[in-house]
């Protein structure tokens, strides 16, 4: 069985939460499915948990920043949130500071920031 | 070549030589009545004494570095540190070893008189031991210090890198002293890391602290910024001088992607407001 993350809807939003180590593969269907998801729910927001995330590298780094831009052209906001210290340092080494990217702490402060940005439209 | 006459010598007039070196020892330089006893003097000087004895018994004379003599040397690396603790000078701590010269090369001179030969041939072999553990005594001495300044090394990269938490959410963390390399890293890692611990949105960076700030220094600030920005913080830089801050403009650092303020104060101000809180003033406590 191919391996695949779950994207689930929750309101207006869509909640990634990814607990695999990610490979270039994986990355580059989530960015399928969840752009695939994004036109088909009309959704107005994207939270990505990647608290689990121990290790990243450029590639992955740049997907993140794609799915993005992509969500952003679909008029849904992006949220990534629980990025872990070393993963941080690791982006800005790479000089992916990730620009136009929200982040959050949490959860919790993620979707706040979601709906707060919804109201704002 | 005749047998060297030092074994015998020295094992026979332990006693006397130990008694001379004391008289030599408590008039020389090496005597800090200060800070060590004459009773504490003997103790060590008899216990050396005792080792220098057996391991010349040995007949190994030149190489110190041999079996035979780690107890000495194991007694004297002892005796340096301790001595350098207690702050006697290098020089000093090697006086204990040369001072026992003079009691030897009075008995060798006894006992050798009329063999001019045999006498230069014990007094070269005496010397240069007496010189090689002298010298050790520095060697050690000069380690324990370069021990000691490694050692602050690390608690000074320690200490000056203390994330305060100010507030619920508002973490500082006041920066002392330059900015390299090694140390962003590991100010940048404990920022991160109290950020995820408390949760923080809002982190303070004073630089009131830090003496200089060029290019590669602000470069560190930014990353650091930048890296706090992804895991979902603000950051505010704080503490600029006048001094600095027309720096960073001569040399074209660009900041406006940061919030700057002159003082802490004000940026905990802005902090607290970001946070959504006001801080009132209590008139009637006031005016007590």
């Amino acid at each position: 069985m191919q391996e695949q993350i779950p994207i689930i809807k929750l309101e207006d939003f869509l909640l990634v939460s990814i607990q695999v180590d990610m490979h270039d593969r994986l990355a580059l269907q989530l960015q399928d499915d969840l752009t695939a998801k994004i036109t088909e729910v009309n959704a107005r927001g994207v939270l990505i948990d990647i608290s689990a995330l121990e290790v990243v590298d450029s590639f992955i780094g740049r997907v993140i920043g794609n799915i993005s831009a992509m969500a952003r052209v679909l008029d849904a906001r992006t949220v990534v949130v629980g990025m872990q210290p070393a993963v941080a340092i690791t982006l800005v080494e790479l000089g992916l500071t990730l620009e136009g990217v929200h982040s959050a702490l949490n959860v919790s402060r993620g979707m706040a920031l979601l709906r707060r940005s919804r109201e704002e439209q | 070549m005749p047998k060297s006459l030092l074994p015998e010598l020295l094992k026979k007039d332990r006693a006397e030589i130990l008694a001379d070196w004391m008289k030599e020892q408590l008039v020389a330089g090496g005597m800090r009545a200060d800070l060590i006893n004459e009773q504490e003097l003997r103790e060590q000087s008899n216990d050396f004494l005792q080792r220098f004895v057996q391991a010349v018994q040995s007949d190994d004379l030149t190489d110190i570095r041999s079996a035979a003599w780690t107890p000495v040397l194991e007694l004297l690396g002892e005796l340096s540190r301790a001595r350098g603790r207690l702050g006697f000078s290098p020089a000093e701590t090697a006086m204990f070893v040369f001072s026992l010269k003079q009691p030897v090369l009075t008995r060798l001179r006894t006992a050798l008189g009329n063999d001019a030969t045999r006498l230069f041939e014990d007094v070269a072999t005496i010397t240069q031991l007496l010189d090689k553990l002298g010298l050790y005594t520095t060697e050690v001495h000069q380690q324990t210090r370069e021990d000691v300044i490694g050692r602050q090394q690390m608690e000074m990269l320690e200490l000056s890198t203390p994330v305060v938490k100010l507030w619920d959410g508002i973490l500082a963390l006041p920066l002392i002293g330059t900015l390299d390399s090694s140390r962003t890293n590991v100010v940048m890692e404990s920022l991160l890391q109290q950020i995820v611990h408390t949760e923080s949105e809002i982190a303070i960076i004073d630089i009131t602290g830090v003496p200089t700030v060029d290019t590669l220094v602000a470069q560190h600030l930014l990353k650091t910024v930048a890296a706090a920005r992804l895991m979902g913080a603000d950051c505010i830089i704080s503490g600029i001088r006048p001094q600095i801050a027309q720096t960073m403009v001569h040399l074209g650092v660009d900041l406006t992607s940061v919030a700057t303020k002159a003082s802490l104060a004000e940026a905990l101000r802005l902090a607290m407001t970001r946070c959504g809180f006001r801080v009132v003033r209590n008139d009637a406590a006031a005016q007590k």
